[in-house]
């Protein structure tokens, strides 16, 4: 029998939902309001336990892939939605616990509220998978941050199995002399970039400040690192990929080498940092009792995850949704988009809001010469439309150039003057991809993005 | 123009949290399409400048640890040849963390980081939040009031001396303190402020003006339409 909060809470989901939009997050601001310790009364529903997901980049897509390797092994998981990754985006998500026996839940989780959640919900696992410069206004430094993850995953020791990224020297630092973690990592050196990017954030040793040393840089920071001043190092990761081939937006083939075996996934999502969402989905999946070749072919049978790689046909055409929100997880967006053949047709929308983070100093900080004499044309929308077309300018984007703040229109500008037979790829912030998402809805085009 | 604008960013590799190189971005681009040449130096940790090889000094802002490494080593490697730079008018421009040092100190957390002495100012850190939005101020550098844009996010509150000129008097945001109503420092061609977003970007007739003063010289106009939009669309994120 469900609580009157709970019911009450879901009664409003319900009419929410049944006026078409997403209700990801209402009805949970709605339920803390009324009982604010319910995240910790509904986790124990939860039989399975809790996993909690957090990274700057790919915590999304990384839960959705747990979730479908366990759901492909049999077991039912409960989990958040679209993003909605603070207090009360889990809230809603836990109106669903209980359901099933066993149950695991399945939560992504904001980075800044990692330590309250897992206090609330006292997981079985923690899944960390990078830390990147993102939304400063919201956040602060990064070292902050990496100091509260530092706190929690010590206090967790021994109550939380630990699954982090080797190759992120920040994230790896979390694991060292605490028991039951298990790594993952890329150990494909043909995939290693000539030099640090810009947007790498994590250069220095946080034990003695040496700079690393690096003998193959993936993304951002992420790579293979040594410090030359004490010694620390990139930890040997249990799952690691041993062959990485990229097939631009199509997706990537991967060897991945297990404690359970060598497999062969055929992952549908592009990009290497896909294939780092899919290594720590599978440590995570194989550490919750899931079998190998349920990783495989779960992973192998991932559909698109919101804004994450969508492909939607709008007016006869490929439109290709690819979220971007911060310099590292734009990079890795455009070195994929650069991999297609032939000039690109964009459209590009920045937004401002909280969600968004309010300061849009960021795109300066995104590799966007990467686009330079690669554009056939582009268009930008979003609250900070001009802001963006002047990056693009300053990138030596030499194509044309076309702003228009209305997202509806500008979209409809950018598919008119696509060249024909082209997919348009459209980069939207988090709250751009909110409002693409309805847009797209309401033209009845794209199903609502609650289901 | 036969000119060439020689640049010396100071700590690249540190001072870069607030997307930095756009600025740096822009002063090629902008020199780039006059026909102006470009140089562009760096100095890091341990490493010494030539005072008289650089027309244009750029700072950005860092995190604290290495806020703090840095205090320290350009007090002593570079303290002397950035006062003579600036003593034959070399353009300083320090922006957020690379601001608070240009003074006497940065008293941040107990530890009091040194400063390089260019100007007089002393920045502390008060109870209260960071100073965090977007932000516009009303600065005249020789050619008129015109405005500033930008986007400050700052723990650290700056006081300046007494005789010293601010930037720029606050006309959204909060400025160097909070309180007074002022925005940055301006003592010759040494400026310090708190707006990035970045800086250049958001304000492309700063950046001219920038080069005028390092070398001296009157630009002429670009086609700005693009450059004209984005430094209206920064102005109406903060409110004006």
């Amino acid at each position: 029998m469900a609580s009157p909060s709970t019911a009450l809470a879901r009664a409003l989901r319900g009419a929410i939902r049944a006026t078409g939009r997403g209700g990801t997050t209402a009805p949970g601001r709605f339920l803390l309001g009324m009982e604010p310790e319910a995240i910790r009364r509904l986790g124990r529903r939860l039989a399975g336990g809790a996993v909690l997901v957090s990274a700057t980049n790919g915590k999304t897509t990384t839960a959705s892939m747990i979730a479908a390797v366990l759901e492909r092994s049999g077991t039912a998981t409960v989990r958040n939605r679209a993003g909605s990754n603070m207090h009360w985006g889990v809230a809603t998500a836990l109106l669903d616990a209980g359901r099933a026996p066993d149950e695991v839940g399945i939560f992504e989780v904001d980075e800044a509220w990692l330590g309250r959640i897992a206090d609330e919900l006292d997981p079985r696992m923690l899944v960390l998978g990078n830390l990147f410069r993102d939304q400063l206004d919201r956040y602060g430094e990064l070292e902050g941050l990496a100091d509260r993850w530092g706190e929690l995953t010590a206090e967790r020791a021994g109550r939380s199995q630990l699954v982090l990224c080797a190759d992120d020297p920040l994230v790896a630092d979390l694991g060292r002399d605490q028991p039951g973690v298990t790594y993952f990592g890329v150990e494909d050196h043909t995939l290693a970039l000539p030099e640090l990017q810009h947007a790498a954030d994590s250069k220095h040793c946080r034990r003695c400040g040496h700079p690393y040393e690096y003998s193959a840089i993936y993304m951002g920071h992420l790579g293979h690192y040594r410090c030359p001043g004490c010694g620390r190092e990139r930890p040997a990761p249990e799952v690691a990929a041993e062959r990485v081939v990229l097939r631009g937006m199509s997706g990537s083939r991967v060897t991945v080498r297990t404690p359970a075996g060598r497999t062969e996934i055929e992952l549908p999502l592009p990009g290497l940092y896909n294939v780092y969402n899919a290594l720590g989905a599978s440590a995570a999946a194989l550490g919750l009792g899931a079998a190998l070749d349920d990783a495989r072919a779960g992973l192998a049978a991932m559909g698109a995850v919101f804004g994450r790689v969508e492909h939607i046909a709008v007016d006869g055409r490929d439109v290709a949704i690819l979220l971007v929100k911060n310099p590292a997880g734009a990079n890795e967006v455009l070195r994929t988009l650069t991999l297609e053949e032939g000039a690109l047709d964009l459209w590009l929308a920045l937004n401002d809001r909280i969600a968004d983070g309010r300061d849009v100093s960021w795109i300066w900080d995104a590799d966007f010469e990467l686009l330079a004499g690669r554009v056939h044309r582009v268009t930008c929308s979003g609250t900070r439309a001009e802001e963006m077309a002047l990056r693009l300018k300053y990138a030596g984007v030499d194509a044309p150039i076309e702003t228009d703040r209305e997202l509806g229109r500008s979209l409809d500008t950018a598919l008119a003057g696509a060249a024909d037979g082209r997919p348009l790829y459209a980069l939207p912030t988090y709250t751009a991809l909110l409002e693409l998402r309805d847009l797209l809805a309401g033209r009845g085009v794209a199903p609502r993005w609650s289901e | 123009m036969a000119a060439t604008l020689r640049v010396c960013s100071l700590y690249p590799e540190l001072m870069n949290i607030y997307a930095d190189r756009g600025n740096i971005a822009v002063l090629r681009a902008r020199c780039a399409w006059r026909g102006i040449g470009f140089e562009l130096a760096r100095a890091s940790v341990g490493e010494t400048v030539d005072a008289g090889a650089h027309d244009l000094f750029y700072m950005g802002g860092g995190q604290d640890r290495d806020q703090a490494a840095v205090a320290r080593d350009m007090v002593a490697t570079k303290r002397e040849a950035l006062h003579r730079a600036a003593a034959r008018g070399a353009v300083v421009l320090a922006v957020c963390g690379g601001y608070q040092l240009l003074g006497a100190g940065y008293e941040l957390g107990g530890e009091e980081l040194p400063g390089v002495g260019l100007v007089d100012l002393r920045t502390v850190r008060e109870p209260g939040p960071r100073l965090i939005g977007n932000c516009a101020i009303e600065a005249d550098l020789g050619s008129g009031p015109r405005v500033i844009a930008g986007f400050e996010n700052h723990g650290g509150r700056t006081y300046l001396g007494e005789g010293e000129r601010p930037l720029g008097r606050v006309l959204s945001g909060h400025g160097n303190n909070g309180k007074d109503g002022f925005e940055g420092v301006h003592r010759g061609n040494v400026i310090g402020t708190y707006l990035h977003g970045p800086l250049l970007p958001k304000n492309a007739w700063l950046a001219d003006r920038l080069i005028e003063l390092a070398l001296g010289v009157e630009l002429q106009p670009l086609d700005d339409a693009m450059e004209d939009a984005a430094h209206e669309s920064a102005l109406s994120a903060a409110g004006l």
